[in-house]
């Protein structure tokens, strides 16, 4: 492994030991501390996010490493209309390893085809967001002890979330999990996660318009989402779909006592604030994943060992 | 260059009528120094209408795109003025800037300049993806 482009590049034991080291790492800060000495992390960020960009240099400053790169396109060397390709090639020669953001579907990918260093997807546009993915996996785990042999809900924009399709495609593969997909109309799962993860790999799973409430009782992981204004072409449809799903603390009465709740982050309003003080609401503790999850990886393609 | 018969070479017979210099471009054959023939709306018993195209001397030419482009095409391979194999044509895996990404999120629609790259992701439904960002091609 060189590179990490796409969740489903991993096999199964690949994943299992990226979050045995996340965890390793949470446990033992200390000893990884200088592994990264002298080495450079690039976050090339053609289009900003703030959550994990900053993770990513956190998780590199945690392994004793040093960050460079821009956060915006607008003050990189793409705003002079330099290809992905060059821009990767120049950073190669300065950086050991690259995180990259991109609005564009596929621009890590054309990255990693040129790169001398290691590439990281931190995101292209609505496609991929493999370090998403790791960290949920990575919360999941720990939460719930391991990964299968559980119910998780979906809840809110299950269409263009592309966190919840890779999840779904990555949560497909272990045994036991039976998928709950929560959304409006409107933001229904695409047929083809259906037909091609879903279906394909056996996995139970129902789709549902009700209340939030009334599913509630069966779940063991309720993963929120945001729905997203830019997806939406009218300011209506945009605020009535982004109120239909709202975790509030009554909705909660049914629910299991040791429910996951998790929420990639940013929020809007899909929870109450006022869950945040619940033991059950563990998304704070998922962006702390996150980072160990990231550190993790980067030690991984890097090829450092304690 | 004998048209009717070539000693050693390709003929790529059954194409349809017009679509030769498509298929001339796709296979990249411009860039060939050997003859080559191209024959336009010859009789087809199968076909009313047809085109060839003859290759002389090279065989080694990647014809994966045939099968893309039109499964009714039949290759001969000739060798000493005999037919020594009629290739089979199937779906190739990769496409490579056969067809255009028509998505306007995708890094291609960006940067021009980039491989176009289809992957065959589904070979019951004909199905491809571009490698970018995995949206159908367009039939
Ligand atoms: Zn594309």
């Amino acid at each position: 492994m060189r590179n990490l482009i796409d969740i489903r590049e991993l096999t199964t034991d690949e994943i299992a030991s990226l979050l045995d080291t996340g965890d390793d790492i949470m446990a033992h800060p200390g000893d990884y501390r200088e592994l990264c000495r002298y080495k450079k992390l690039a976050t090339l960020f053609f289009e900003p996010s703030t959550r994990t960009r900053l993770s990513f240099e956190a998780a590199m400053y945690e392994l004793g490493g040093q960050v460079l790169g821009f956060s915006e396109a607008a003050s990189s060397s793409a705003a002079k209309g330099e290809s992905v390709a060059d821009t990767v090639r120049v950073v190669g020669c300065y950086a050991d390893i690259i995180a990259m953001r991109h609005p564009k579907e596929g621009a890590p990918l054309v990255a990693a085809g040129v790169s001398p260093v290691p590439v990281i997807n931190a995101g292209d546009g609505g496609h991929n967001h493999p370090t998403q993915t790791l960290t949920d996996l990575m919360t999941i785990r720990r939460e719930k002890g391991g990964l299968g042999g559980f119910t998780i809900g979906l809840c809110g924009d299950l269409k263009f979330g592309r966190t919840v399709h890779s999840l779904i495609s990555a949560l497909a593969r272990y045994d036991g999990v039976k998928f709950v997909l929560i959304s409006p109309e409107e933001l229904k799962l695409p047929s083809y996660v259906k037909n091609d993860v879903l279906r394909a790999g056996g996995c139970e799973f129902r789709q549902t318009a009700a209340d939030l409430a009334e599913v509630i009782p069966e779940l063991d992981v309720l993963y929120m989402t945001r729905v997203q204004r830019e997806r939406f072409f009218n300011e209506e449809d945009y605020i009535r779909l982004r109120d239909s799903y709202i975790l509030t603390p009554a909705k909660l009465i049914n629910a299991k006592s040791d429910l996951t709740i998790l929420h990639p982050l940013p929020r809007v309003n899909e929870i109450s604030t006022e869950i945040d003080s619940d033991p059950r609401a563990c998304y704070f503790r998922q962006a702390l994943c996150g980072k160990y999850v990231r550190m993790a990886l980067i030690l991984k393609l890097l090829e450092v060992t304690k | 260059m004998n048209i009717d018969s070539i000693k050693n070479g390709l003929v790529i017979d059954h194409i349809r009528a017009g679509s030769a210099m498509r298929i001339y471009n796709l296979l990249g054959l411009d860039e060939l120094d050997c003859t080559v023939a191209i024959i336009k709306n010859a009789q087809s018993a199968k076909l009313g209408r047809k085109d060839i195209i003859k290759i002389d001397t090279v065989t080694d030419i990647d014809l994966d795109v045939l099968g893309y482009v039109d499964p009714g095409i039949t290759v001969n391979v000739i060798r000493g003025g005999e037919l020594v194999e009629k290739k089979q044509l199937s779906l190739p895996e990769r496409l490579e800037n056969v067809l255009r990404c028509r998505n306007p999120r995708c890094i291609t629609s960006a940067e021009p300049g980039l491989k176009q790259v289809f992957f065959l992701s589904d070979r019951a439904g004909k199905t491809y993806r571009c490698l970018y960002c995995e949206a159908k091609a367009e039939k």
